[in-house]
């Protein structure tokens, strides 16, 4: 299952196992020396990956952000002072100043895999 | 022929209160009964208004003036004749006999005579260019006498009088005098001191002030030249307007052998009756308790007893507040209350600004507690507040100075319009009062000032509380507008009182749940932390278990404080601030292990800081064996109770305060809330725990101990306010048990007490009746909610530390045991701290 459509060719990487990142809640996976957030947003039925590190204050916290959504967008906020980040694009939604990268995930076999 | 006979009113007089009474009978009017009004009035013009006549002078017309059109007196059925005085009534008839020879039978009879200009018997008074201000049609005279003067002065330094000196000034004469025969302007209203800048302005402005001035003769042949005084100076002017007061017109009263006073006014009774039970008299020709009401609020009051009486309903009138706020030539000036008492039967606060021109006094009682009146000259802008603290007796504030000169911490003195009863007079001329204009607002849509008069007459009498009724509108609005934006977010379209309640009725228990229910979307920070709060004030299980722990906030989501870097810190529960050597050592050696920084907190505890998120559950782990518990410094929850050593050690101390502190924390321990919630306990009166500044505090007395509640230290320091004095343990136990549940089901979301307090309509005194005195009988709910909460504690982190499942989300890697590698400190003073922010 691919959640986010990418024309770029991908490595996919195992991260985790589903169980290992709580319903609609996230955590950190560390792949290639590269801190992966990843997200269970089991209410939509969609799994999502940013970069794990806010470039506001460069705090390693992402993951540990609670999630949502603002006009049907899904998002992240960074829990140190409350960005909020577009998990489809990365786009900081209340400081266009900032934006985190994001990647694909496949989950398979009750396995998530991240694309880099 | 119908079998009802109609009730034949005459009303004798078409001034402002004359036309009150018809407009506010017709309004009361029961459908089954029939009035028959005939209304007589002495001027050729139907009722105007007099209070803004001057206004006159400033462009307005008469017809901007009228109170109503003539139109109106016919569609409601009112004969109206004008340039025709009563000038004769025959009681035994009953029925009066006009000018041009009406005659007209009454049931009732309304005298509604008012008053005319008093004109002192000085020689030349008959001169050309001598008038009074009382009608337009004297404005008209002055008008055009004006045109030809070059000096004016005007007698009586009053009201009136200064009035019509401006009036002076706005005709353009070159010079305008006041001439006034006591030592002092308006002395009615103000005191000499006030006089001092009132005269001040006025002569800024061009106004020459003649006081304690005796006039003995206006001089001059057909034509005024001077006035001659008792000091033997003379003033050369070519005008002069007579204000030197009023007096009632009573001659019909006297004709008809009604008892008068001899100083003038009909006597009435109560109901505003005269010696004849059939006549009634009302506005400034009626003498009630020893007094003519030379104001109109007090005049339209009479008008309402009046038409209350008629239409079967039953209304006194009592004695009635003479405050008055007027602007003179630019300048303010107000009186209220008792302006004139003097110490020592109250303490006086005066403040006098020669610079500014601003001079204001308050009247305080003995006890500091109540505002007995007040004088304000230049800068009346505080004249409503003063008011309506005078009417309604609110206790004022420690400083009671702040009630003139505003709080020096920048906010406004007392809580402002929105914390007035809603019975607060606030119109005393419609007698519209705060409650009346919120509902116009809020629920009929009356945003302005023009709508309002429109719906409910407020501001159409002497127009003073204007800015008062535009107070409670932004009030309202803001409410509304609070309201809005107290609607939780996008997901939740309820505010966080209503959410509580829909969730304890449903008995939900989980984020989703809520979200499914009562929500739309898929939540975001804002809801879910706050949803979170309201499911731990409901049911108070662990936080972490069942969908919670993604929806706590930051700190919330792994028990502990997040910090630069991305660390956590640590502080384990110690009641009351009391700690063995044993625990210390315990603490010492957790924070060795584990390579954390340690300091004392403000609230009497020891915080440790640097923790990796891995390493929580272990921590935690070694302190709960040693017998600690979370401190739920991270939560929005209770924190410490601070104490004192109190009577066990200090030669001071009157009670146990360290016992006390931890019983109170041992209680409330856990309890989460819309804030974070602080308390303390002193021992004595001393207060070194400083329990004033606390959410709740306590403080030691010989007889039992002293609760104060809602105070704040933080950025907005503001002393706690007492809620009960000299209670016992249990008392006081209960009494918080109430205010804490009473804060958690209505503040709104992250409001800490004393903003909850600020924003609480009829705020101390309200929340001491809901707590104290039970006036919502919520009061056993209250505890017992608060005792299902207490029951169900459990130490959170002790929870999570035996419980596999919980324990193993402490990661900061879902896929290797590895710390976060990019955590990194500098060190101080022997210990680590956090690296700086890049």
């Amino acid at each position: 299952m691919y959640s986010n459509e990418t024309t770029q060719k991908v490595t996919w990487h195992k991260a985790c196992h589903v169980d290992d990142i709580p319903e609609d809640g996230g955590g950190c996976a560390l792949i290639d020396g590269r801190q992966i957030a990843i997200f269970n947003f089991s209410r939509r039925g969609e799994w999502f990956a940013t970069d794990n590190q806010c470039p506001h204050r460069q705090q390693m916290a992402v993951s540990r952000g609670m999630i949502g959504s603002q006009d049907g967008e899904p998002k992240v906020a960074c829990p140190f002072h409350k960005k909020t980040f577009s998990l489809q694009t990365g786009k900081c939604l209340n400081d266009e100043n900032y934006e985190i990268g994001t990647f694909p995930v496949m989950v398979k076999e009750n396995l998530v895999y991240i694309g880099i | 022929m119908n079998s009802i006979r109609n009730i034949r009113i005459v009303v004798a007089g078409n001034g402002m209160v004359g036309y009150k009474f018809c407009e506010k009978l017709l309004a009361r009017k029961k459908t089954e009964q029939h009035f028959e009004v005939t209304v007589f009035g002495e001027e050729p013009r139907e009722a105007y208004d007099r209070v803004h006549l001057s206004e006159f002078f400033a462009g307005k017309s008469a017809d901007d003036l009228s109170l109503a059109c003539r139109d109106w007196y016919a569609e409601n059925n009112i004969l109206l004749l004008l340039s025709d005085p009563v000038v004769d009534i025959d009681r035994e008839q009953k029925c009066v006999r006009s000018h041009h020879g009406h005659v007209v039978y009454y049931d009732y009879l309304i005298l509604a005579t008012g008053s005319g200009a008093f004109v002192p018997s000085i020689p030349g008074v008959e001169k050309e260019g001598v008038f009074v201000y009382r009608t337009i049609e004297d404005l008209e005279l002055i008008q055009s006498h004006a045109a030809k003067s070059k000096k004016g002065a005007v007698l009586g330094g009053g009201l009136l009088g200064l009035e019509a000196a401006k009036a002076l000034l706005d005709l353009g004469l070159q010079e305008a005098h006041v001439v006034e025969f006591a030592p002092r302007l308006m002395p009615r209203q103000i005191d000499e001191a006030g006089s001092r800048t009132l005269q001040n302005q006025l002569e800024s402005l061009g106004l020459q002030v003649h006081l304690a001035k005796s006039t003995q003769e206006i001089t001059g042949g057909d034509c005024i030249e001077g006035m001659l005084f008792a000091d033997g100076s003379l003033l050369e002017v070519d005008m002069l307007v007579i204000s030197a007061g009023i007096r009632p017109r009573d001659e019909l009263a006297k004709i008809a052998g009604l008892e008068t006073h001899p100083r003038g006014g009909i006597v009435v009774n109560n109901h505003l009756q005269t010696s004849d039970p059939n006549i009634f008299a009302i506005g400034e020709c009626a003498l009630a308790h020893h007094m003519i009401y030379g104001l109109i609020a007090p005049g339209y009051e009479m008008a309402e007893v009046v038409v209350a009486k008629l239409t079967g309903g039953e209304k006194e009138f009592l004695p009635f507040d003479m405050s008055t706020k007027l602007k003179l030539i630019g300048t303010d000036v107000a009186s209220f209350g008792d302006a004139f008492i003097e110490e020592p039967t109250c303490k006086t606060i005066r403040y006098e600004n020669k610079a500014k021109g601003i001079y204001k006094r308050v009247n305080v009682s003995e006890d500091g507690k109540t505002l007995l009146g007040g004088i304000l000259v230049g800068d009346a802008s505080q004249y409503n507040m003063l008011l309506q603290t005078f009417k309604n007796k609110t206790i004022l504030p420690p400083d009671p100075e702040d009630l003139i000169l505003g709080s020096r911490g920048g906010e406004e003195a007392g809580a402002g319009v929105m914390s007035f009863p809603d019975d607060a007079l606030i119109c005393s001329c419609e007698a519209v009062t705060k409650g009346m204009l919120c509902h116009e607002i809020g629920e009929f849509g009356h945003h302005t000032v023009d709508a309002l008069k429109k719906s409910c007459k407020a501001g159409t009498g002497c127009g003073g509380c204007v800015p008062l009724v535009k107070d409670i509108i932004a009030g309202v609005m803001n409410q509304k507008g609070v309201y809005l934006r107290n609607v939780v977010c996008e997901h939740f379209n309820y505010s966080r009182q209503e959410l509580l309640d829909l969730v304890k009725m449903n008995g939900l228990k989980t984020y989703g749940a809520v979200l499914d229910e009562f929500g739309k979307g898929d939540g975001c920070e804002v809801c879910k932390p706050l949803v979170a709060s309201l499911l731990a004030s409901l049911w108070n299980e662990n936080i972490l278990q069942k969908d919670r722990a993604p929806i706590q906030d930051s700190n919330d989501r792994y028990l502990a404080n997040i910090q630069k870097g991305g660390t956590y810190s640590v502080v384990p529960r110690i009641p009351g601030g009391e700690i063995t050597p044993e625990k210390l050592i315990v603490i010492g050696e957790v924070a060795q292990k584990y390579g954390l920084y340690t300091k004392i907190t403000g609230g009497q505890r020891i915080d440790m800081f640097g923790a990796h998120l891995g390493d929580l559950p272990n921590i935690w782990e070694e302190l709960i064996d040693a017998g600690f518990e979370s401190g739920h410094a991270y939560g929005k929850s209770l924190r410490t109770v601070k104490s004192c050593v109190g009577s066990t050690w200090c030669r001071f101390g009157v009670q146990d305060s360290v016992s006390f502190a931890i019983e109170v924390e041992d209680r409330y321990k856990g309890l989460r809330s819309p804030h974070k919630l602080k308390s303390a306990v002193s021992g004595c009166i001393r207060e070194c725990a400083e329990a004033q500044s606390k959410d709740f505090g306590i403080i030691a007395t010989e007889k039992g101990w002293n609760l104060y509640v809602c105070g704040n230290g933080g950025s907005k320091p503001q002393h706690a306010q007492l809620l009960a004095t000299d209670v016992d343990k249990e008392t006081c136990i209960r009494l918080i048990d109430r205010f804490l549940m009473f804060y958690i089901k209505t503040a709104d979301p992250l409001t800490r007490t004393a903003t909850w307090l600020n924003k609480m309509e009829g705020g101390i005194n309200y929340l001491k009746a809901v707590v104290v005195e039970d006036s919502l009988g919520i009061a056993a709910e209250l505890e017992n909610d608060i005792q299902q909460l207490i029951d169900v504690y459990q130490c959170e982190w002790k929870e999570v530390v035996q419980n596999p499942e919980l324990r193993k989300r402490f990661t900061h890697f879902v896929n290797t045991p590895e710390k976060d590698p990019t955590v990194e400190f500098d060190s101080m003073r022997g210990q680590k701290k956090a690296a700086e922010w890049v």
